[in-house]
């Protein structure tokens, strides 16, 4: 059964504060005797490291990355947002909170999401303290912009490169820690399995990806900040590396993993252009700003996109969305670039994608303005597509991007694993069934900086006096020779095709089935067609090589076998939840204007699945939303 | 094989050369590379003065004989006994001579010490490539600096030998007797094809050198950098001009030692 | 639009960092103009692994020229012939069909091989360890505007902290300096009002740990040609000023000057 979600009583705005002053405390002579292990070292676990090395923990960081600089935080783009109002534009904690919740399509907690705002305004401080170049205007203040859609500018940015600039501020804090002892950096070191004592996670396993030296760690408590799982599609807009062998090897220790069939799907993307694709590139939302969206009204349109005349174009969005148009929310525009395409009208070579037009910006506004705005990101399109989007007008097509579901935590980001936090992209908290633009790098600081911190000490208060589980201790050699196992296995199984092909295949299934539209019979076929393909991948993969060195088929084999039984458990999450919620859309529960259309009644809850071992399905346990301060209405953008 | 957790071996645990202890300032200075490099352009600045103001002094073997206390000499020794005679009588002959001397003396021992240390931390940290570079920035001259050095190095030793201990046969040399010196010993072309040689390649040292000491010294400025490779570039040329000129201009006649003899 | 081409690779393979390395050839053939570097080498260990050789190793990640994993010596340039671009925004289409490319890892003692064109590049982390943050432990800030940063400033300083810790700069380097790197990490704290209390300590302390593992600086200015966010050289001239001061100031009177 699902443990209590620890919502503190009390008014909205007051639970944390009261919540901080309730939860037992650490005192500082004894925080030296816990030993803290994170894993991962992104905004999440870098921010988390550093703050709990401040604190006096003994903390030891771990990421499979060669330097904590590479995690994937640093690919964000667009910015943070933060409730600071400096626009003066009528912004506040509780709009802040407001508008993630019904961005979030009423399927988060209210709790965790106020407390989100509320901290937002501790991170602008904190990260400009430290020195994160963020962007200004010539009096020297922090400069905003209005992002996705956001009816306020509270959108904080450091050029187009916001989630590097965030990440190396909290790399940096953490690498000080480092400096003086207080956090130990474990670099190359995959985490491969959590260590669970007597119902109590009390370490973990990794390998070193550069030696093969698989070793055990144990520790007080351990907090996984791993990131999110939209490799699962193989073509995302996430790095190469990114995957969910932390999050799912807990899940398969007894965390539940919640909302997996929350994804989002982000709507300006560069499109596939060959079968070697590997990954796909973001560009900016804000390019939706200036852009006009269209398709040719005729499927066989053969003429180059600058040459088709207005009266054969189709502005579906503007037409369909009079009040939003091309602003309309990522995943409104995500499903109908989808709709016109599988029409026939889409737009390239591969007929797989929709204009994004600047002709007439640069119009009205003249190409200087338009350069100044956008210049970095056309000249990335150009470097990627070879073709001039001041003459053609842009390819876009949607693309997966943020995973809104992860492992189910409590108000303290503890799993249902006591002794097991899970921070950052990595959880399921705060964003309900869609992310809004800029708010993930918000989550992940506010998490790692301001709630984990404290959160944590309530658990560990308790154990003072104890020492860590002996890494002799028979849970940890079990952990290690599951691990040792399923390396030799791989390397045994000598199949023809390489974890990349399944992993290629994988997503296929995925993307057509569990992606921008979802119905019973697609996710029907989804799960006995990834279960085939599974059993296919465990005969026939060919892993080369040892394990003595860095190699990585060896590791991408391993991440892709997880992938399938989380793909399995998103198509049977978006089976259950026969409703349309936020990025979840199920073609059989739509308005007739094709929006989404929620059920309330019996889905205004988050679905935490359980590990019921390889043969046997999770079982679902439903955590109730309840709704005090905002009211539930049907989104419309008309 | 549970182990306890430690950190991993990697190359930032293997450092090429351990911080040693700090020495008392200013001595800490040359202790660092960066250090190394900033009196290496302190000395070279000081050696730039040195061989401008000298090839201008030289300037004087083109201006043949003159009236010097009532009888006729050549420029050129007036000039060298005048640099004799400097603050006399406030300090005895040539003394201020040897200050100068002595600064020129530990500028050049500075900068080839720096320079030697330098060249053997680079060839220590450096790993050369199996397959072809393509050199985008580094120039011949940024890339010849420790050999242009060595050869100018050489080359003075040669030149003092020459001109100022006169140890080089093939002509009389007569102490202060500059023009006499310069021309007996530069209307022999292997002497002066050394001359040319050298000089071209101190241009070539001054060309790359000029440049960087700005950047060592962290004289950097973007509303000014545009002139200082320009700087570099025209300190490189006036040296290349007048100092190989002698050589040439003597083989060629025009400066000579006939007048008085 | 997009052709394809026949290409002749020489891939430095070495087994380990013990192992001693050498160039092997291979046939890279219709790759489309349209892919990626990484992405014809994916295709080239496609068909290794066909045949039941070995994949290349190489160094990767986002794919999107911001998380610095990537970077290898391409025709004697690292990150290749695409100027201000990293080897994963280099695209095939910069290629003509029948070249042969020399592809080698970086090369620098403190970069030992991992495997292939995989190197080890810690020592940068330690360079950051040594100082490369400004102590502003959590909760501490005070309202982000209270320091009001001329826009000048803190673009300067944008343009050095926008360095993606690629080790190209050491990579290009006759002498594998590390200069570029360390100076856009000083020049974008120390141009900071954030940075100024640390401001002598952190150019000296990075500097020297700096020097623990590269070679110095002669301005050969290859690192900035090669880099891929064009970090400009000035940093270098701006943290030599400030590791000097750091050794003449006494910073008792810093604040005087
Ligand atoms: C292209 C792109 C643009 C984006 N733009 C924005 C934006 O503008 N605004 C915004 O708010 N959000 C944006 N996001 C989302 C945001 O960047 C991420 O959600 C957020 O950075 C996740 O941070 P994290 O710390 O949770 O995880 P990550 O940054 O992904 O870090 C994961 C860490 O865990 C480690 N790790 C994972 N698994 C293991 C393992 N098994 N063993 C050891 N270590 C492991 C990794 O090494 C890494 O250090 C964007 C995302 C993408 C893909
Ligand atoms: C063609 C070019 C040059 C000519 C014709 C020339 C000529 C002379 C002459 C005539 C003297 C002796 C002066 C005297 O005894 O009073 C002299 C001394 C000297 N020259 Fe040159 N020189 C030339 C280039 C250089 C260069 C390039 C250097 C340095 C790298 C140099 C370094 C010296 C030094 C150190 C002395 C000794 C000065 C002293 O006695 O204190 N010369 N030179
Ligand atoms: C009178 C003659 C000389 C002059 C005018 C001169 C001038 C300079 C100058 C201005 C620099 C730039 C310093 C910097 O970049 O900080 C320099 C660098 C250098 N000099 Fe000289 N130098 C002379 C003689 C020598 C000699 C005799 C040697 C060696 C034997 C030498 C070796 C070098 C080297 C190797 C450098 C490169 C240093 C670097 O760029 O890091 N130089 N020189
Ligand atoms: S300075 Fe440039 S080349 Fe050097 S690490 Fe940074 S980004 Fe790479
Ligand atoms: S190439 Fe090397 S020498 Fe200096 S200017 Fe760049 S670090
Ligand atoms: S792979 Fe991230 S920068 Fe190239």
């Amino acid at each position: 059964m699902l443990p209590d979600s620890k919502i503190p009583a009390g008014p909205m705005a007051d639970k944390w504060d009261n919540h901080k002053f309730d939860i037992k405390l650490v005192n500082p002579a004894n925080k030296r005797k816990f030993k803290v292990i994170v894993v991962g070292t992104g905004l999440a676990g870098a921010s988390a490291a550093a703050t709990l090395g401040e604190l006096g923990y003994d903390v030891h960081a771990f990421t499979f990355h060669d330097s904590p600089r590479r995690a994937h935080s640093i690919a964000a783009q667009g910015g943070i947002n933060a409730a600071k109002n400096y626009r003066n534009d009528g912004d506040s904690v509780y709009r802040l909170f407001y508008d993630t919740v019904k961005g979030g399509d009423y399927r988060s907690r209210e709790a965790n999401v106020y407390r989100l705002a509320q901290v937002s305004v501790d991170i602008i401080d904190q990260m400009a303290a430290q020195g994160v170049p963020f962007a200004r205007e010539y009096g020297g203040l922090l400069d905003n912009r209005s992002f996705g859609g956001a009816q306020v500018s509270r959108t904080f940015y450091a050029r187009g490169q916001t989630g590097q600039q965030l990440l190396l501020g909290a790399y940096q804090q953490m690498m000080r820690q480092v400096d003086v002892g207080k956090v130990q950096l474990h670099t190359n070191q995959e985490m491969l399995d959590v260590v669970v004592k007597d119902g109590h996670a009390c370490g973990i396993v990794t390998r070193d990806l550069t030696n093969g030296d698989v070793r055990s760690h144990s520790a007080h408590a351990v907090v996984l900040a791993t990131g999110g799982y939209g490799n699962v599609f193989y073509l995302s807009t996430n790095a190469m590396a990114c995957n969910v062998t932390a999050a799912w090897r807990a899940h398969r220790k007894g965390a539940y993993f919640a909302n997996p069939c929350y994804t989002q799907i982000h709507p300006t993307c560069i499109p596939v252009s060959d079968e070697f694709q590997s990954k796909l590139t973001l560009m900016s939302e804000s390019l939706r700003n200036d852009g006009r969206i269209w398709v040719p009204r005729s499927p066989d349109e053969s003429r180059a996109g600058n040459d088709v005349p207005e009266a054969d174009r189709y502005y579906y969005l503007e037409e369909k969305y009079p009040a939003f148009g091309n602003l309309v929310p990522r995943d409104v525009a995500s499903r109908n670039a989808k709709t016109v395409v599988d029409q026939g009208m889409g737009v390239g070579p591969l007929k797989n994608g929709v204009y994004l037009d600047f002709s007439e910006a640069v119009g009205r506004d003249g190409r200087d303005v338009i350069e100044a705005k956008y210049g970095n990101l056309f000249q990335m399109y150009e470097r990627i597509t070879g073709e001039d989007p001041y003459v053609l007008p842009m390819r876009i097509y949607p693309a997966t991007h943020y995973t809104m579901g992860g492992l189910w935590v409590d108000y303290n980001l503890m799993t249902s694993i006591p002794g097991l936090y899970s921070t950052g992209e990595s959880n399921f908290s705060d964003h309900g069934a869609n992310r809004l633009g800029a708010s993930a790098l918000m989550q992940g600081l506010a998490d790692g900086y301001f709630v984990l911190p404290y959160t944590i000490g309530d658990y560990l208060a308790p154990q003072l006096g104890q020492d860590p589980v002996s890494t002799d201790d028979p849970a940890f050699q079990a952990a290690e020779k599951g691990v040792n196992d399923q390396i030799n296995h791989f390397l045994s199984i000598g199949g023809t095709k390489s974890p990349d092909y399944f992993h290629r295949e994988l997503g296929k299934l995925v993307w057509d089935y569990i992606g921008m539209a979802r119905n019973q019979n697609g996710l029907e076929k989804a799960i006995t067609e990834i279960r085939a393909l599974r059993d296919e991948f465990w005969k026939d993969v060919r892993v080369l090589g040892e394990n003595e060195t860095l190699n990585s088929s060896l590791e991408k084999a391993g991440r892709v076998a997880d992938f399938f039984e989380l793909g399995e458990l998103m198509a049977r999450d978006a089976l259950d939840r026969r409703e349309s919620c936020g990025g979840h859309f199920r073609e059989e529960s739509q308005t007739e204007e094709n929006e989404a259309l929620r059920d309330d009644e019996n889905f205004a809850h988050v679905s935490a699945w359980e590990w019921n071992g390889e043969d046997s399905p999770q079982t679902k346990h439903a955590e109730d939303l309840q709704f005090e301060e905002v009211k539930l209405t049907q989104r419309s953008y008309k | 094989m549970a182990a306890p957790t430690m950190p991993k071996q990697n190359s930032a645990q293997r450092p090429l050369r351990p911080k040693s202890r700090e020495l008392p300032f200013p001595l800490n200075l040359y202790q660092t590379a960066v250090g190394k490099k900033w009196v290496m352009a302190v000395t070279g600045i000081i050696l730039l003065g040195f061989v401008i103001s000298h090839m201008v002094g030289n300037l004087k073997l083109y201006i043949g004989v003159v009236e010097h206390n009532g009888e006729l000499d050549y420029d050129a020794n007036v000039y060298g006994e005048f640099l004799r005679e400097i603050l006399v009588p406030i300090l005895p002959r040539t003394v201020f001579l040897w200050i100068i001397r002595g600064v020129l003396i530990a500028a050049f021992a500075l900068h080839i010490h720096a320079m030697y240390a330098l060249t053997l931390m680079n060839q220590a940290s450096n790993k050369v490539y199996t397959s072809k570079r393509d050199w985008l920035a580094a120039n011949y001259a940024s890339r010849s600096m420790r050999y242009s050095g060595v050869i100018v190095l050489v080359y003075l030793v040669f030149h003092l030998a020459d001109l100022t201990w006169g140890w080089i046969p093939g002509y009389d040399f007569e102490r202060g007797h500059v023009q006499e010196n310069v021309v007996g010993s530069l209307s022999n072309p292997v002497v002066a094809a050394v001359y040319i040689v050298a000089n071209v390649l101190l241009s070539i040292h001054i060309f790359h050198g000029a440049y960087s000491m700005f950047q060592s010294l962290g004289v950097n400025n973007p509303s000014y950098n545009a002139i200082r490779r320009h700087l570099a570039t025209a300190l490189a040329l006036i040296v290349l001009v007048g100092n190989v000129s002698f050589p040439i201009a003597v083989l060629a006649g025009i400066i000579n030692a006939d007048a008085l003899s | 639009m997009s052709q394809s081409l026949n290409l002749t690779l020489n891939v430095w393979r070495q087994a380990g960092p013990e192992a001693n390395g050498h160039f092997e050839t291979y046939q890279a053939n219709d790759i489309p103009t349209d892919a990626s570097f990484l992405e014809m080498l994916d295709v080239v260990n496609e068909q290794l692994i066909e045949k039941g050789e070995l994949p290349i190793e190489f160094p990767h990640d986002c794919r999107e020229g911001i998380c610095g994993t990537c970077g290898m010596m391409i025709n004697g340039r690292a990150h290749g012939p695409e100027k201000g671009t990293a080897t994963c925004q280099l695209h095939m289409r910069k290629f003509s069909d029948g070249d042969v490319i020399a592809i080698e890892p970086w090369r620098a003692v403190a970069f030992p091989v991992v495997r292939d064109l995989v190197v080890d590049r810690s020592p940068l982390d330690k360079i950051i360890e040594a100082g490369g943050y400004v102590s502003a432990p959590t909760g501490t800030a005070a309202d982000a505007n209270e320091t009001p940063i001329p826009k000048e400033v803190a673009d300067s300083a944008m343009d050095a902290a926008a360095c993606i810790g690629c080790g190209a700069c050491v990579a290009a380097c006759p002498n594998s300096a590390a200069q570029l790197f360390t100076s856009a990490k000083v020049w974008h704290l120390n141009s900071l009002p954030q940075g100024q209390p640390e401001r002598f300590r952190r150019a000296e302390a990075m500097v020297e740990t700096m020097e623990q593992f590269f070679g110095s600086c002669t301005n050969h200015g290859e690192c900035t040609e090669a880099c891929p966010k064009e970090i400009p050289q000035d940093f270098i001239a701006y943290m030599n000023r400030d590791y000097v001061k750091s050794k003449v100031v006494n910073r008792k009177v810093a604040s005087q000057s």
